[in-house]
């Protein structure tokens, strides 16, 4: 088979592709840990750390456009080089609300806080869930599994009107707790906001695999 | 002070992209089941084509897949070849060229040439493009001078040869000879031009001019070019034909062919698989 070179240097792309959104993941991950314990330093390291998947994204999308002058890609390989460009975007997106997430985090500080957080966690689970279907679905390729996160995504729209319908009822009967109880209100929203751009990444593959646009949102 | 949202999108008046694409030219050739050997070799097999009036349209594929002889098929050239045998059809604009009573030199009036090395005959500027003309039986010098001018400017030398017209073919650069034979062909107005790798020998400067004559020409002419050059394809053609061992396997739109073939073989040749 020809092009192997180039071909090689596509896998090392998608390799890095994978890599930065473990690390959006882990920043997901920990922020919504860090809302569960209210946890002031773990949010200040995900905010910190946030420039590292900035970085990373800005190395992908160099490497991406340098190929592109370089190889002259046609047909899928073309679709490959700019359906990265258009992933990771939305990876440093969900890595930006993560760092949302943990200033809500901050924001909320020590503030005791009774409302149960169980639906948020509930939601950032299926969240999670969906960033490793739909990386798993970057990598092979895979449009059917890509399909299952449109799915997935509005479970997650489901549970965020339940959340914010909740919050707003206890909201009217411990007017103290306002300002934490926004702050998680804006947590659901963020996770929300993530779960669309899980879609986002799938609809990328589904014209990285078939060229054609696909609306999932 | 009230703010006002649009909420509703705007219908849309024009027709979309895809739509104006869907629009083609009149047919110029209409080529049906075509098969053609040379001796045992079955060199063209089944193809079926249209190629359209005003349109751009490139032929690639990798060497030996019938190219160049479907090329010379559309003006007969191919004839020359002592054992070559053709089965099928080709109409230009409804007439059999096939037919031995289309006359082959009214065919090659109607449908010039240029080749992948220039080839400029030993003459003067003036009498390359001349040339042709003067076969057709015009002495008028008001009336050559007239059509050396219009082919040279057609061919965008003129510029650069208006004063040296006398001199030998031979002293222009290899762009320059190559747009020279293009001056050569325009001068007998033809209806099609077939160029079969014309910037093949020619550097990435005068590959570009070529390129933006050839883009220039297609107000008036329909064009079909053979090319090694995927990106030559891409950039300048409206259709792409891909030949793989004498057969069409994809015809199409070039936006459609280079970004998303139908054709496994296809995309596995225009993405440098094989071939």
């Amino acid at each position: 088979m020809a092009r192997e070179n180039f071909e090689e240097k596509l896998l090392q792309l998608k390799n890095q592709v994978l890599l930065m959104s473990e690390m959006a993941k882990i920043a997901l991950t920990q922020a919504v840990h860090a809302l569960d314990k209210q946890d002031e330093i773990q949010a200040q390291t995900i905010i910190e750390q946030d420039q590292q998947i900035n970085d990373l994204e800005d190395e992908i999308n160099n490497y991406a456009i340098w190929l592109i002058a370089k190889e002259q890609p046609v047909a899928k390989d073309l679709r490959h080089l700019v359906t990265t460009l258009k992933v990771t975007n939305d990876i440093e997106r969900i890595g930006d609300l993560a760092v949302n997430i943990a200033k809500a985090v901050q924001t909320i500080g020590n503030e005791t806080v009774h409302v149960e957080k169980k639906a948020i966690i509930h939601m950032a689970e299926t969240v999670e869930k969906m960033i490793d279907v739909v990386i798993e679905a970057f990598f092979h390729e895979d449009i059917d599994k890509a399909l299952t996160v449109a799915e997935m995504d509005d479970k997650v729209d489901k549970q965020y009107a339940e959340t914010v319908t909740e919050m707003l009822h206890y909201m009217a009967d411990n007017r103290n707790e306002i300002n934490a109880i926004t702050q998680l209100a804006f947590v659901s929203r963020y996770l929300e906001r993530v779960a669309d751009h899980v879609t986002n990444i799938s609809e990328s593959i589904i014209y990285l695999v078939k060229g054609k646009y696909v609306d999932l949102n | 002070m009230s703010i006002s949202f649009v909420t509703e999108t705007p219908k849309k008046e024009l027709p979309s992209i895809h739509e104006a694409n869907k629009q083609s030219n009149q047919v110029v050739f209409d080529t049906k089941q075509l098969n053609l050997w040379y001796g045992d070799t079955h060199a063209l097999k089944e193809v079926d084509l249209l190629i359209y009036e005003k349109e751009i349209t490139a032929i690639i594929g990798p060497s030996g897949c019938g190219k160049s002889t479907y090329l010379k098929t559309l003006n007969r050239m191919v004839e020359l070849v002592p054992t070559v045998k053709i089965s099928g059809n080709i109409t230009y604009k409804n007439k059999d060229i096939l037919d031995r009573s289309f006359k082959v030199e009214e065919l090659r009036t109607l449908v010039g040439m240029v080749f992948q090395k220039p080839n400029p005959f030993p003459k003067s500027i003036y009498d390359n493009v001349a040339y042709g003309a003067k076969i057709h039986g015009i002495r008028n010098k008001k009336i050559l001078d007239e059509i050396v001018e219009r082919s040279l400017k057609g061919a965008a030398l003129w510029d650069e040869v208006k004063d040296r017209l006398k001199e030998n073919a031979y002293g222009l650069s290899g762009g320059q000879q190559q747009r020279l034979c293009i001056a050569r062909t325009l001068a007998i107005e033809p209806d099609v031009i077939l160029m079969d790798e014309p910037t093949s020998a020619l550097d990435p400067i005068s590959t570009s001019k070529i390129e933006e004559l050839i883009q220039t020409l297609k107000k008036d002419y329909s064009i079909i070019i053979v090319t090694h050059n995927m990106q030559q394809a891409a950039r300048i053609s409206d259709r792409t034909a891909f030949f793989l061992n004498g057969e069409v396997v994809e015809y199409d739109k070039t936006e459609k062919l280079f970004s998303n073939p139908n054709d496994k073989r296809t995309e596995d040749y225009i993405t440098g698989r094989f071939g």
